[in-house]
Order: C-alpha cells, then sequence, then structure tokens
C-alpha cells in the first residue's frame, strides 16, 4: 500500500511540474552527465551481451517459432493497452486493441498467430507515460534509464505504472507466468536483432549519446502529436528569408 | 485627411506584403513534387532489386542522392553556423565527402527494404516547400510515415529532408557533423577527413 502511495505522489508530482513548465521541443537534459553514464553501461552491455545473444537467439530459433513468440508477447500487451486507452479517455482504441486481444488469443492459437494484423486491424501500442501526456503532464528532463535506456521524467514513472498495471498476471499460475516472461524476453531479442542496422547505426556515430537522444524524443513526441516548433526550412536559416 | 490617407496606404501595403508572404512562391506543383518522390523511390527499390554488392549498391545510392537531393543545402545545413567561417575549398570537399557519407550510413539501412514498398499517401504545400506524405511497408513491421520535404529553393525541384516517424534527418546529420567537429576541436579539415571514412 505504501508503494502505491508512493506511485500516486510521484505521478502527482509529475503532473504537477507538468502544469509549470510549458510544452516544449527543445532537449532539455539537465542530467546529461549521469544520463551519459548510464549510456556508456548501456552500450557496453549491448556490446557484450545483448547484441550477440539476440543474434544468437535469431539464428537459431526457426523463424515461424520466433515470429509466434514475439506475436504471442505482443498479443499480451493489449489487455494493458486498453486499460490505458480507457484511462486517456480514448474508446475508440481501447475497443480496438480489446478486439485484437480476443481475435489473437481465440482463433490465433493463443496469440502465436496475429490473426488481427492479417486481416489489416494492428492496434497501435501505447503505454502510461502516454496516458500521463493525456492528462496534461509534460515530459520533464531527458533520462536515460540503465538497461531500459532513452526516456524522459514523464515516461519512467509511466513504465513504473505500466510495470505495476497488469491486467492479465493476476489470472495466471506459476508456469503460465514464467512462459509469459520467457515470451517477452523473446519477442525483445528478435527486436534488437530485426532493428540491428538501425541501433548499429546509432551506436557507431560520433556522439551515439546525443543521437539516441534526437531519435527517441523526436520519436515519442511524433507518437504523442506534439508538432516540432523548431524551423524545418533550411533555406530560410541558410540564405535568409528571401 | 492626409492622416487617414496615409494609414489607408499604409494598411493596403501591409496587406499587400502579407499577401505575398503568405502566397506561397511555388513554381512547381504539387504533382510533380510527387512524381519526384515516387521517381526517387523507384530508383532505389530498383538498387535494391539488383542484387549487386554492397559497395556498388552505396555508389548508385550516392549517384541517386546527388541527383534527387539538395545535396549542398543538406550538407551546409548539418554544418550549422561553422560553415560560415568554412573556405569555399572546404566546402566543396566538405560536400562531396557528405554526399559519400550519406550514401554509405543510409545505404546500409535500406537492406530492410527489401521486399517492402513506399505508398504515396498525397502532398501539400508548407511555407515554400512541398511535404508528400508516404507509407513504408516492411515484410514483417507495422507500416509507418516517412514524409519527404521537396523545395525549388536550388533552382531546381530536389528533395532536402524527411521524417521517419517523426525522426528528422537535418536534425539528426547536424548533430553528427557537430559531434564530428567538436571530436576534431572545431578544425574542419580534420572534421571532412574523419567524414570521409564514417558512415
Amino acid at each position: 500500500m505504501t508503494t502505491f502511495k508512493h506511485l500516486l505522489a510521484l505521478i502527482a508530482s509529475s503532473l504537477i511540474a507538468g502544469c509549470s513548465t510549458p510544452q516544449d521541443t527543445a532537449i532539455n537534459d539537465p542530467y546529461e552527465r549521469t544520463n551519459r553514464e548510464a549510456h556508456a553501461f548501456n552500450k557496453a552491455v549491448d556490446k557484450v551481451a545483448l547484441k550477440p545473444i539476440a543474434q544468437e537467439y535469431a539464428n537459431i530459433m526457426p523463424d515461424p517459432l520466433e515470429k509466434g513468440i514475439s506475436n504471442f508477447a505482443t498479443n499480451l500487451s493489449y489487455p494493458a493497452d486498453m486499460v490505458n486507452y480507457l484511462l486517456q479517455g480514448n474508446l475508440g482504441e481501447a475497443m480496438y486493441s480489446g478486439n485484437a486481444f480476443i481475435l489473437n488469443t481465440v482463433f490465433g492459437l493463443g496469440g502465436l498467430f496475429d490473426v488481427a494484423s492479417a486481416n489489416g486491424a494492428r492496434p497501435r501500442g501505447t503505454d502510461f507515460g502516454e496516458t500521463m501526456a493525456r492528462w496534461g503532464a509534460t515530459e520533464g528532463p531527458y533520462v536515460e534509464l540503465l538497461l531500459l535506456g532513452p526516456s524522459t521524467q514523464r515516461d519512467a514513472v509511466g513504465k513504473i505504472v505500466d510495470f505495476a498495471l497488469d491486467p492479465i498476471g493476476p489470472l495466471l499460475g506459476a508456469n503460465e507466468r514464467q512462459a509469459v516472461q520467457s515470451a517477452s524476453i523473446g519477442a525483445g531479442l528478435s527486436s534488437r536483432a530485426q532493428y540491428n542496422d538501425m541501433i548499429e547505426g546509432v551506436y557507431n556515430s560520433a556522439d551515439s549519446y546525443a543521437q539516441a537522444r534526437l531519435y527517441y524524443l523526436q520519436n515519442r513526441r511524433y507518437t504523442l502529436g506534439i508538432k516540432e516548433t523548431q524551423s524545418d526550412d533550411p533555406f530560410e536559416e541558410l540564405y535568409g528569408e528571401k | 485627411m492626409a492622416k487617414s490617407n496615409i494609414t489607408r496606404r499604409a494598411i493596403l501595403g501591409a496587406m499587400a506584403a502579407t499577401s505575398f508572404c503568405i502566397a506561397p512562391v511555388l513554381a512547381a506543383s504539387n504533382k510533380q513534387a510527387e512524381e519526384l518522390v515516387i521517381q526517387l523511390v523507384g530508383e532505389i527499390n530498383a538498387i535494391i532489386a539488383s542484387g549487386k554488392s554492397e559497395s556498388a549498391m552505396i555508389r548508385e545510392f550516392e549517384r541517386v542522392f546527388t541527383r534527387y537531393a539538395d545535396v549542398s543545402t543538406i550538407a551546409r545545413y548539418a554544418m550549422g553556423t561553422d560553415s560560415r567561417r568554412a573556405s569555399d575549398a572546404q566546402l566543396s570537399r566538405y560536400t562531396k565527402e557528405f554526399s559519400g557519407y550519406m550514401a554509405r550510413k543510409y545505404g546500409k539501412q535500406f537492406r530492410k527494404f527489401v521486399g517492402g514498398k513506399i505508398e504515396v499517401n498525397g502532398s501539400k504545400p508548407v511555407k515554400k516547400y512541398y511535404e508528400i506524405s508516404t507509407t513504408a511497408k516492411l515484410n514483417g513491421e507495422a507500416p509507418f510515415e516517412v514524409l519527404f520535404l521537396v523545395s525549388e529553393g536550388s533552382g531546381e525541384l530536389l528533395f532536402f529532408n524527411m521524417f521517419i516517424e517523426g525522426i528528422n534527418l537535418l536534425l539528426s546529420e547536424r548533430t553528427e557533423i557537430g559531434a564530428l567537429l567538436d571530436k576534431n576541436r572545431g578544425n574542419i579539415d580534420n572534421m571532412i577527413a574523419d567524414l570521409a571514412k564514417a558512415g
């Protein structure tokens, strides 16, 4: 119960922080020094463990099985998505996520087959960070989390809630829970292998920390529908208003 | 009365100026801008489908990049304010290395495009350029949006920026070139030498 209270306090404080600062599209990174340390750590872990294991996993696993495991893990995220969409007041997306979960679970052998996507109904994922954004919380400072990677203050709080918000966990037995955990690890390894070229591109850049920060913030704001206010016309900047 | 006359003239002048600013000076049409993106995507798909070696493909990508992109504008923007202190000779060497770097860097990413396609959804004029919205449909992945920005600012209709799910190519390259300059303590020649090896 006390953890729950702490969590509420944390959410409330980030909402209040959100009210005091205007919505901005600049980079807000007061913790850059510690963030850079976390980045160096994450990069090292990726190099010695995550990347080689992911490649090994993708090589060993037969493709249909690998796909099935990823589908299974994605399908299990739909109930939490549905709850978040309901909290966001987005009834349409909530129903969409709920329908996909039922469709895949019933007709896709418990979620191993993505029947919903095959029929053109692939719901967009969401999280509690987005829910807080819809409630008016601004993103707060940029943070790079150990092992979890780029985030913002708001999205980090969101991750904690998402971890606690587990609508199907209580319905599962110990063995099933372990299977679910293994599937989500498998799905994570698959995506690491799948996006290898892009991730390597970021890691090999001259300042991979700054590049990862830019990618994360821009993509996150795009997902949340926040328009960049920065000028996107290089002609204006380089040659002046003609 | 004279006073009100001036006021009226000022207002008319201001209105004329405003309407001049609002109406974008676009000689080309939406369709032409869309056509450019369709051709560009077509050329990239053809290179990927050719099955040539990676180094041969990257040479082809560089040819396509210099043909369809406003390379000098993209390169200058990526260097930021430092481009103002660069000599003409440095700028031209830098621009040349920059196109090779872009072809190597993004050419490697195009491997994911095999068997995929990019569909043009439509276009609209924004300020003095066109925004062409496309959807990338790659194998085993949820479709995502790629925006191409096309302008005649150079005198020719060329693409000068793109947003892949919100990620701004120009800003990303400005971050990269800025980091290379920092690494070389602002020395432009050394930055160019590093750029020749990057990507």
